[in-house]
Formats: structure tokens, C-alpha cells, sequence
């Protein structure tokens, strides 16, 4: 909302109060009257690197619930939160973000154990892939834990943040992801044994 | 009455706990004045600009006790360019010369240097209580010279600061000889602590009752100092990360069992939902509980730990334990006064988010609340008509909808309905924080029902200049007025200027005021400081002269007996 005008049901009008960035220098769109600049720059750029911040969040969260609407990132302290809860919040997530996601690797009957970063990958299929090559010179044949496929030799599993060893597949990858501590390629008896439990 | 002697006065003076009321006493005659003023112990400056330091040391020799809040509200927003001002030092400087006796401090949005905290470490050999609250520009080094020269502390209390962090040797400063701690919190710095020196500290420290870690502590720490301490009543847990099946978990367990005198526990940085389960044995007696900073614990966990505390006054939580966790709140924490929910971005895909279904829950479930701040995602009329009927008690009332100038999502209403029966209902509220869409109406409401009303916050609100007016003109009870992003304009600003001297203050941000208004008021009243904040920035749009009709972009209000002050930086115009 601007700083003036009564609200106006009206539909279209709703554009006309919706908040915007634009580049320094360039009009700030569709203002409804030019005697109210909607504020220094320093706050527009300042809400542009709120803006940055939020719609990574936003987009890291967006999947479960409905878009939240991007204007409400664009307001300069807003929502009202005291900057020391807001760093704490998002040096938090920078850590997790810059941080590689690189977990151990093990596989049954391999001498030594691999690492890789899960974050390079985009989906269950890349990181077989990837397993594969890893631990070709084991002579591995086909990774199973996937689609669920029988007659492979191995299953990859993974250990979760609450301990449990879970097959690899189940969750969406970004779940997963979040999740994994650790992978292990389990051989196949073992591997079996897990499968026919019910 | 002048016929006592004065000891009787003073002793009488003694029964006056609010400062408020010996404010008043001391107004009566001269010889009330100086008995008052020679037998104050404790001082409250809720605007460090109000008054200057040396004046207060001279009219009240005896003080033991100090309170100074500096910056405005909104300065917690960054609504307040980082140097505006609120330094400590004048302060401590003045009561280092003039009151040595002073024990106790507290500073709430100030800027204190180190050299501030040295000063104040050597100058005061009965210093017993420190306590910052949203405080910045110090280091762990003025924490040292704090813990080195104060021979008798009892508190040192850090919240929410932003604390450089220069290595972990201040804690090592408290001497051997220091046992009198009582109180220590220093959850907000962000650096390691030498755990050896920590442990040490605890163990020698027999009264020690409040202890709030930092995130750098371990779970190893935490236990041990469980162990050794476990008449803690106030607890801040540390980061809480461990592995739930290791040794290191169960010892937790057993140690939180010996604490059977804890009553609130906070900090939980990183705690992974399968830790939880060793804080249970000590739920039943909590009446404070602080999880939000811990964006792990959500659904089922948190329900479930939530179930055991029956005793609980104080909840503060994110929001993604949803309108169903807050159900579960209002169904078994029949003793809740406050409650805060965070909103929280970090809590991950697909977690719930609160509406006005979970606060109607609490309101029907939690008579005794009195205290809320909620950040949701939409609100209604008819919610908060129905919370005003189930809560008549609420002294601070702070909602906060996200999404700015939204309406009742159900009738597309604004919500002055709903507000207003909050005001007509809350015959004691104290504090109340707009938002969502809100017209002209809310504020006549306000101004006809909110008398008791001291604090009011509103953002995108109000139509016309009436909506300040109402507000005005109707709370006779008004201390501090925030306005950001409404369209309130010179008409409103001066339409009784007097009002403001019987106001701590007033700040508008981002409304329709001119440099006309502002300085018409300046001129009409010698006794406030009417400072406007201009922002320079690259292109240096603001030119030397900006003409009257040039709209404000930030000003603060404040009455004092202090003048202008001198330290304002130049972008802050005292008119």
C-alpha cells in the first residue's frame, strides 16, 4: 500500500498499489501520483538485497505452499522482526547453503570409502550415475534401490538424520538430500534381506 | 504533612514501588522533592535525549539503580540509519564522577563502546548488575574488563546484542575469586567459549540460577555443568546438537533429572528432533519455554513436548508449529499469559503455517493470556471479534499479518471491526501493533475505547489525517506513537501540538509529512526535539535546501529538558 489513497476494491487498481523494484534510475512504475517517490534509493536497494535473500528462501520453501506473494519481500523492515532474530535466521541458512553437501560413500566388500557432494546432482538417476563410476573397478553391474529392480547385486541405502538406514528413492530428492547423512551400497544378501522385510 | 520529620517521609516514599508515583510525590512541595530525590535508589530514562546525565546524577546522588533506553522502536527494523545515535558513554561517564555507588545498569538500544565497558568496570566498586538488551559496538573485550574489575557481580545479562566477537578469553577473566554470580547469560555471542574456564565458573558459583549458553557450547559442556549446577531455575541450552543414541545423550538425560528447580528453558540451536526427548523428565514444571530459534522442531516432536508442559506461562515459537500445534497449546497449557509466534522462512517446504484459527484456539483454550505477538498469514474479523470475548485480559496486543494492507480474507473486509472489539474489549491494554487493511474507522475506535493504551504501532494503515487525529485526541494515556507507510500528513502532525509534551515521543516514517510541518512544530514547541532523518545516498537527490514542501522521509519526536543534543551525525536535522 502506498503512502496515501483509500483502498480501492477494484481489481484492476490492485496493480496500481502494488509495491516494485526497479533499477536505479529507471521510473518507479505505475505510482499513482508522482508527489509521493516511494522513498530513498538506499531503501530500494536495501529491500533488492532483502529481496535476493527472500526469494532464495522463498524458492527453497515454495514447493509445499502457494507462491508467497514476492511484493512483501520489497518492504524495507517488514515483516517486523528484530535484525538480530533475522542474522541469526539467515547466517543460518548461508552456512547450509555454502557449505557442500558431502557425505561418505561406502560400499560392501570396497577396501576404502569415497565422498561426494550430493549437491552437484540433480536427481536420483545423476547420483547413480555417478555411484557407478565411482565404484567401477569394483565391478559393480547395475545399481539397483532405485525403481526397486530385482536381480541386481547391490542396493544403495542411506543413513538419515535420526540414524536409520533407509533405501535410497523413497522421498523426493530435495527431502533426500536434506536428510542424508551418509550412503552405503549394501551387497546383495543383506540387501535382500532388507527389500523382502515387509 | 510537612510537619513529619523526614525520615518518616522517606520511609513512607519507601512503600512507592513505580516510579511513576514518586514522580508524582516529589512534585508536591519542596521539602517532598528533596526527601524524594535524596532517598531515590533507582532511576528509569526511557529516552537517553530526555534528559542530560549530569542532570539526573545531580538531582539523584543516591542511585543505585539505572535504566537509559536509547534508539527508537523501529531501530530494531532498520527503520534507523546505523549511526544515529544512543551512546552509553555520557551516561557512564557522568554517574562515574558524580554517583560511584551505582550497582546495577540496564541499556536497552544503546551504543556502548569497550571503552564505555572499561570505564564502567573500574569506576564502580559495588557494580552488582549488567544488563543490554539490542545493544551494539562492543567486543568480547569490554565483556573482559567487565568480568576482570567487577569484584561482586551478580548478573550479566546479554540479549539479542550484536556482539563482536574477539576470542573466548573474557569468560577466563573472572577471577578464582569470583562466587557471586546469580545470573549469566550470554546466548547472543556467536563466538567459542573456553569450556574448561565455563565449567569452572559454574562450579564455583553456588547461587547461580539463571545460565544461558551460547550456540558454540557443546552437549559434553551442558551436561557437565548440569551436573554441577543443578539448582538452575533458568536455562539456555546451548546448540542442543548431539547423536540421541550416544553415552553423551543419556548422561543429558540423567543430569536434566537433577534439575529439579528449573523453570524455563530457551536455545536449542540446532537441536534435531530425536534430542528432545532428554529435556521430558523436567516438562511438567516449566513455565517458560523459548523454541524459537529452533526451526528442527516442528510437527509431531514439538506437539509432543509441547503435551507435557501443563504448567507453561511463557511459549515462544515459530510458526510452523501451525494452527493444529497451537490446538494442541491451547488444549493443554491452561496457565499461558504470553505467547510469541515467529514467523519463520527457514522451516522448509510444506510446514504449516499459523492463521486466526490457531490464535481463536488459544483464545478459547488459554484464558489467562495477556500478552501475545503473532505473525500470520491472514486474519479475520470474526476471528478477533471471538479472541476479544474469549481474552478481555490482554495488556499487549501485537499482531502482525504479513502481507501488508491485507484485508478479511472471507468478506474482502478491511479489519476495523475486528480491532475495535479488541480495544473495546481489553479495558487494560497497554500496547497494540496494527495490521493488515485498516481505514480511518480502527483509529476512531481506538481513540473512543483504548485509554489505558501506551504504545501503538501501525504500518499501512488510515486514509486521511482523521485516523491520526482520532488517535490523538482519544488516548489520553499515549506515551509512544509509531507511524511507518500511512497517510498522515502536516494537518494530523500539528493538530495539537501540545500533546506531544505529555508523550515520550512520536516517530513517522514513509508518511505524507512535509518539511513545512516538521518545522512549524519545532517552532511552536521549544521543548521537543523534532529530529528529521535524511538519508543521503548516491545521487544525492537531497540537495543542501530542500524547499518545505519537500516530503519527510523520517522523523522523531521526543520531549526533553535537554535541548538539541550534540552528538546527532549529519544526516539527522534538529530543527
Amino acid at each position: 500500500m502506498e503512502g496515501e489513497a483509500t483502498y480501492v476494491s477494484d481489481l484492476d487498481n490492485l496493480k496500481a498499489t502494488e509495491l516494485r523494484l526497479g533499477l536505479p534510475g529507471t521510473d518507479a512504475p505505475e505510482k499513482p501520483t508522482p508527489a509521493s517517490p516511494r522513498g530513498s534509493k538506499r531503501a530500494l536497494l536495501a529491500a533488492d538485497e532483502e529481496c535476493q535473500s527472500k526469494s532464495k528462501s522463498l524458492g527453497a520453501d515454495s514447493s509445499g505452499q502457494e507462491a508467497a506473494p514476492v511484493a512483501k519481500a520489497q518492504v524495507v523492515g517488514w515483516p517486523p522482526i528484530r535484525s538480530y532474530r533475522k542474522n541469526s535466521f539467515q547466517a543460518r541458512k548461508a552456512e547450509e547453503e555454502a557449505a557442500g553437501l558431502f557425505v561418505k560413500v561406502s560400499m560392501d566388500g570396497a577396501p576404502y570409502l569415497r565422498k561426494i557432494d550430493l549437491k552437484v546432482y540433480e536427481g536420483y538417476k545423476e547420483l547413480r550415475k555417478a555411484l557407478e563410476n565411482l565404484f567401477k573397478c569394483f565391478s559393480l553391474g547395475e545399481l539397483s534401490g532405485m525403481e526397486g529392480c530385482n536381480g541386481s547385486e547391490y542396493a544403495i541405502t542411506y543413513e538419515d538424520k535420526d540414524g536409520d538406514w533407509m533405501l535410497v528413492g523413497d522421498v523426493p530428492w530435495e527431502m533426500f538430500i536434506s536428510s542424508c547423512k551418509r550412503l552405503r551400497i549394501m551387497s546383495g544378501s543383506e540387501a535382500r534381506g532388507m527389500r523382502s522385510s515387509p | 504533612m510537612t510537619y513529619f520529620p523526614e525520615e518518616v517521609v522517606e520511609h513512607i516514599f519507601d512503600f512507592l514501588e513505580s516510579h511513576r508515583h514518586r514522580n508524582t510525590v516529589s512534585t508536591v512541595c519542596k521539602a517532598w522533592y528533596r526527601v524524594e530525590r535524596l532517598s531515590r535508589r533507582s532511576v528509569f530514562v526511557g529516552n537517553c535525549y530526555a534528559v542530560r546525565p549530569e542532570r539526573v546524577v545531580v538531582r539523584f546522588p543516591g542511585v543505585r539503580s539505572l535504566s537509559v533506553k536509547g534508539k527508537p522502536h523501529f531501530a530494531d527494523f532498520n527503520l534507523v540509519p546505523h549511526d544515529w545515535g544512543g551512546f552509553a558513554l555520557p551516561w557512564i561517564e557522568a554517574f562515574a564522577r558524580g554517583c560511584p555507588g551505582l550497582e546495577e545498569l540496564r541499556l536497552k538500544r544503546m551504543v556502548v563502546s569497550d571503552e564505555s565497558l572499561e570505564l564502567l568496570a573500574r569506576s564502580f566498586p559495588n557494580f552488582k548488575v549488567l544488563v543490554l538488551v539490542s545493544c551494539e559496538g562492543f567486543s568480547t573485550d569490554g565483556l573482559a574488563a567487565i568480568a576482570t574489575h567487577c569484584r561482586v557481580l551478580r548478573e550479566l545479562d546479554l540479549q539479542e546484542n550484536e556482539v563482536e566477537d574477539r576470542g573466548p578469553q573474557w569468560l577466563s577473566c573472572f577471577p578464582d575469586s569470583c562466587t557471586s554470580l546469580v545470573s549469566l547469560n550470554f546466548a547472543c555471542l556467536k563466538g567459542d567459549v573456553n569450556a574448561g574456564a565455563l565449567e569452572r565458573l559454574v562450579a564455583r558459583c553456588p547461587n547461580i540460577r539463571t545460565l544461558r549458553l551460547n550456540r558454540a557450547v557443546s552437549v559434553d559442556s551442558l551436561s557437565k555443568i548440569l551436573a554441577r549446577a543443578p539448582h538452575l531455575v533458568d536455562l539456555g541450552t546451548g546448540s542442543f546438537t548431539m547423536d540421541h543414541r550416544a553415552e553423551a545423550y543419556h548422561r543429558l538425560m540423567n543430569n536434566f533429572t537433577k534439575c529439579k528447580s528449573l523453570k524455563s528453558l530457551s536455545g536449542f540451536w540446532d537441536a534435531s528432533p530425536r534430542c528432545l526427548p532428554a529435556v521430558y523428565p523436567i516438562c511438567r514444571n516449566l513455565t517458560g519455554l523459548n523454541l524459537s530459534y529452533a526451526p528442527a522442531i516442528q510437527g509431531a516432536d514439538l506437539i509432543k513436548l509441547i503435551r507435557l508442559c501443563l504448567k507453561l506461562q511463557r511459549l515462544w515459537v515459530l510458526d510452523c508449529i501451525g494452527d493444529k500445534g497451537l490446538a494442541v497449546v491451547a488444549s493443554t497449557c491452561k496457565e499461558l499469559q504470553e505467547l510469541r509466534v515467529f514467523p519463520s522462512d527457514v522451516c522448509g517446504a510444506g510446514t504449516a503455517v499459523v492463521t486466526e484459527e490457531g490464535l481463536v484456539a488459544i483464545s478459547s483454550g488459554c484464558p489467562k493470556l495477556n500478552s501475545l505477538l503473532y505473525f500470520c498469514h491472514q486474519m479475520t474479523n470474526a476471528a478477533l471479534i471471538t479472541i476479544a470475548k474469549n481474552c478481555p485480559h490482554f495488556t499487549r496486543f501485537r499482531l502482525c499479518i504479513l502481507d501488508p494492507g491485507k484485508p478479511d480474507p472471507v468478506t474482502n473486509q478491511p479489519l476495523d471491526e475486528g480491532f475495535g472489539a479488541i480495544v473495546q474489549s481489553c479495558k487494560d491494554l497497554r500496547r497494540l501493533s496494527l495490521s493488515g487493511l485498516l481505514t480511518d474507522q480502527v483509529f476512531l475506535y481506538i481513540g473512543m475505547y483504548a485509554e489505558c493504551l501506551e504504545m501503538l504501532s501501525i504500518a499501512f494503515a488510515g486514509d486521511s489525517d482523521k485516523g491520526m487525529m482520532y488517535v490523538l485526541n482519544g488516548c489520553k494515556n499515549m506515551r509512544k506513537l509509531e507511524i511507518r507507510d500511512s497517510p498522515f500528513g502536516d494537518a494530523a502532525l500539528l493538530e495539537d501540538v501540545g500533546k506531544y509534551e505529555t508523550m515520550r515521543s512520536l516517530w513517522m516514517s514513509s508518511c505524507d509529512i512535509t518539511l513545512r510541518g516538521c518545522k512549524t512544530l519545532a517552532a511552536k514547541m521549544p521543548r521537543l526535539n523534532v529530529e528529521v532523518i535524511n538519508e543521503r545516498d548516491e545521487s544525492d537527490e537531497m540537495e543542501e535546501n530542500p524547499s518545505d514542501l519537500h516530503r519527510v522521509e523520517k522523523m522523531y519526536v521526543y520531549r526533553t529538558v535537554a535541548g538539541p543534543r550534540n552528538d546527532a551525525p549529519d544526516f539527522v536535522w534538529t530543527l
